[in-house]
């Protein structure tokens, strides 16, 4: 790989985990009066709503910046029944991979 | 601290081996995506939380840079200290013991501490412990193992973990689709994020889906 990626990719590292620690340490010494906003508590309950499923999508069908209908869509749509099946998320995991590989492998 | 309330205890340790297990899915995507291991490695030790992990991973593994990376991965992270700012008072630890609470302080060990709620704050406390503790043990473990199994596999789309990677964001999304106004929030997110990836460069399609939670949160609901 690359030095420049390489370097890119310890920054994504480094830089992930610091901001993480960061907001973790601040919500357990800043006290409670001063981020209780009920806008700003409805708005981050949504972020993540918005940004997971944001991943799902364009892990899903898209490629290097390229709309790309493949085997993924196959695997997270069995992924999608196993949740509403309600099955354990390891098993949702996995019946996505095998319903992937397959096709992949076809 | 007292004697360890018994349902507490299964409790906790449940969640972590479940929520640990999903750690395997993590160590291998994460070496899919061009991270090696001891990088992998590192993520979960210090970042220590599974979507802020999955989102680096995913995001820099479709292309995109550090910092849309980074951007989305924080994102996702200030949820944890909204949870630290439940927590401090509940715990009232300082110096090195906060550093300690805060590293630990992730969905589950919130989750399962209020859940402890009516057998009274020492059982709230052991459950934030014990499932902290518990889940960082093995998401690390399982971690490790995740990365070593997708390293000795060789090309991921053949053992499906192109697909794995977004399943595991779906089921980490489907537990907080609990109403239409979310599943509505989902859908349009999906639907953005998709239209956006051919106009703007890989990382930024994600990150412009949180003004759609802007876009949502901005109005109470009646």
């Amino acid at each position: 790989m690359e030095a420049a990626r390489m370097n890119a990719l310890w920054l994504g590292v480094i830089g992930t985990s610091l901001i993480a620690f960061l907001l973790k340490y601040f919500g357990h010494s800043i006290p409670e009066k001063y981020v209780s906003n009920p806008r700003a508590l409805r708005i981050n309950t949504l972020i993540p709503i918005a940004l997971l499923s944001a991943l799902v999508g364009v892990q899903t069908v898209t490629e290097k910046g390229q709309w790309v209908i493949d085997q993924r869509l196959a695997g997270v749509a069995v992924a999608l029944i196993a949740l509403s099946l309600k099955a354990p998320s390891f098993v949702v995991v996995i019946s996505a991979a095998i319903t992937s590989a397959a096709l992949y492998r076809l | 601290m007292s004697k360890v309330n018994r349902a507490t205890a299964t409790q906790s340790l449940s969640v972590s081996f479940t929520v640990g297990l999903y750690g395997t899915a993590f160590g291998a995507a994460s070496i899919a995506a061009g991270f090696s291991i001891l990088q992998t490695c590192l993520l979960s030790l210090l970042t220590f939380s599974g979507a802020s992990q999955f989102a680096i991973v995913g995001v820099m593994g479709a292309g995109g840079s550090a910092i849309s990376g980074i951007a989305t991965a924080s994102l996702l992270g200030i949820r944890n200290g909204l949870y630290g700012l439940r927590m401090a008072p509940l715990l009232k630890v300082r110096g090195f013991k906060r550093v300690i609470a805060a590293q630990v302080t992730i969905d589950e060990s919130t989750g399962v501490a209020i859940g402890q709620e009516d057998l009274g704050i020492d059982a709230m406390k052991q459950g934030f412990w014990l499932t902290g503790f518990g889940v960082y043990i093995f998401w690390n473990f399982f971690t490790l193992l995740g990365a070593l199994g997708a390293q000795a596999m060789g090309n991921p789309s053949a053992w499906g973990l192109d697909a794995a990677v977004p399943a595991a964001f779906l089921g980490l999304v489907w537990p907080r689709l609990t109403g239409k106004f979310e599943r509505t929030l989902a859908a349009s997110a999906v639907i953005l994020a998709i239209l956006l990836s051919p106009i703007i460069s890989a990382g930024l399609p994600i990150i412009a889906t949180a003004l759609l939670a802007v876009a949502f949160g901005w109005r109470q609901r009646a």
